[in-house]
């Protein structure tokens, strides 16, 4: 397969992570590489939003180590910020700065975190806008947004920063049904692109369509591991059966 | 009497704009840290968060009049006297800043989690996460804090009347009670309040301009 040529960009190395005394991850270990789209799935509670928190250097870990294309993320926060500029998030509730203007929330962190130049940002932070047709959405506040709206402004915000990795946690799940084809085409869309992301998702269908790679995660544990074909037309497992079928309905 | 009243409304908002600016100067650092460092900030320190709460908490339980006499040596080393207008600014300020210090960290505390989280995934640092994002997302409650903090402070500014504070209050003491002349304290008092109440329209229009989550 080609993907052992590309570099590996992120690399959770045989990680521990515990809330408490409660475990969410035993020896867990999860490799990215650069143009892939890997889809994590899975039963509720099952880690994956850890794995992507993790990722960012937004959870503490217990044991094991991540490292960023060969660079180990330790505990400092130079080090942190270093690598989350290189990986943008995009969260289930869009997270968008109620004070600020759609523009000012794309252009907050090139400009004050990056130190781009201003005017620079702009330009691209209103070329990324118009690409998910937001332009003239530029100096509304979140709150006159829709949902659909919000998440795409989210995922520029994310864009603007030049990210090499992008997570996507289960940035549907708040919207309504006819929102979320709006938001998903985008993602589609930087995945023709060949940028790198690592997606949450419980759109099976979208999950099938856009990824490379898909993991089947169950109470921490990568259950299985294949490719779209592979994990949604023949699971291996039992338990990957049951998950799949528990998104199939029957009229009794 | 018109110039009385004049000069004592002059003093009196002299006061407590000054001790309130004074008061901002040292609660809305002391907030912030007491924001950062308490157990679910974005910079947990159990020690200096206990230390600030205890401070705090000594020099709010201590009543504003005792407050007044107990530090007189202090005002004094300051101003070089303990009574008049300026003098008064000490203990106002005393008072005004750990009020204002806790007022101060529940609006930042109201700051949703998951947009501060946000900002650190985009890499930024505690300095831009405190400016850009915990006091720019509070302006509002801040704000709102402003305008009681003033209430506050002009309410205690009368209450130092009775050492000869200066203002109003002192006006409205001097006349009212050791002179029995209930006309004028009865007209200071209404100053006092036409003051008040200025104030607070003033702060809750302006709070309500600035509040970019209000559906409009
Ligand atoms: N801050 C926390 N403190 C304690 N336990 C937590 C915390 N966050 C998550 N957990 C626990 O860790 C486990 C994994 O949580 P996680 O959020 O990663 O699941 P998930 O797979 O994303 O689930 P969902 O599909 O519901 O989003 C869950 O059992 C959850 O209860
Ligand atoms: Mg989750």
């Amino acid at each position: 397969m080609s993907e052992n040529k590309k570099e590996e960009i992120i690399k959770v190395n045989h990680i521990t992570k515990r809330y408490d005394d409660n475990s969410v991850l035993e020896d867990f270990s999860l490799s990215v590489y650069e143009g892939e789209v890997v889809v994590i799935v899975g039963p509720s509670g099952c880690g994956k939003s850890t794995i992507l928190r993790i990722m960012n250097g937004l959870e503490p870990i217990q044991k094991g180590e991540v490292t960023y294309r060969g660079e180990k993320v330790d505990g400092k926060l130079g080090s942190i910020t270093r690598i989350r500029e290189k990986v943008g998030m995009v969260f289930q509730s869009y997270e968008l700065f109620p004070h600020k203007t759609i523009l000012q929330n794309v252009m907050l962190a090139p400009v004050l975190v990056q130190k781009r130049d201003k005017k620079e940002v702009k330009e691209e932070a209103l070329q990324l806008l118009a690409r998910v047709g937001l332009a003239e959405k530029k100096d509304s506040y979140p709150r006159q947004l829709s949902g659909g709206q919000k998440q795409r402004v989210a995922i520029v915000r994310a864009l603007c920063m030049h990210p090499e990795v992008l997570l996507f946690d289960e940035v549907t799940a708040a919207l309504d049904p006819e929102m979320v084809r709006e938001v998903l085409e985008v993602i589609l869309s930087l995945a023709k692109e060949g940028k790198t992301m690592v997606i949450v998702t419980h759109e099976m269908a979208f999950a099938e369509a856009i990824a490379d790679r898909v993991i089947f995660l169950d109470a921490g544990q990568i259950e299985e591991e294949g490719t779209a074909e592979e994990f949604f037309r023949h699971p291996k497992s039992e338990r990957a059966k049951q998950f799949l079928n528990s998104f199939t309905y029957e009229k009794k | 009497m018109f110039k009385m009243l004049a000069d004592g409304t002059w003093d009196t908002l002299y006061m407590v704009l000054i001790s309130t600016l004074l008061g901002y100067l040292i609660g809305l650092p002391l907030g912030t840290l007491l924001t950062v460092t308490d157990a679910d900030g974005i910079r947990p320190n159990k020690v200096l968060y206990k230390i600030l709460d205890i401070i705090i908490n000594i020099t709010r339980s201590i009543p504003f009049l005792i407050l007044l006499i107990l530090i007189m040596p202090f005002t004094k080393a300051i101003v070089g006297k303990s009574y008049g207008t300026t003098a008064t600014i000490v203990p106002l300020t005393v008072a005004a800043a750990p009020l204002i210090a806790r007022m101060v960290e529940s609006s930042l505390k109201e700051v949703d989690k998951g947009v501060i989280e946000a900002a650190f995934s985009m890499g930024a640092g505690y300095f831009t996460i405190i400016w850009k994002v915990l006091v720019t997302e509070a302006r509002t409650s801040l704000l709102v804090g402003v305008t009681i903090a003033l209430g506050t402070i002009l309410g205690y500014s009368a209450m130092a009347g009775v050492i000869g504070g200066g203002g109003l209050g002192d006006i409205a003491i001097r006349y009212g009670y050791y002179r029995y002349e209930t006309g004028i304290m009865i007209v200071t008092v209404a100053v006092l309040v036409i003051l008040m109440q200025i104030l607070q329209w003033v702060g809750m229009l302006l709070s309500r301009q600035i509040d970019k989550r209000r559906k409009s």
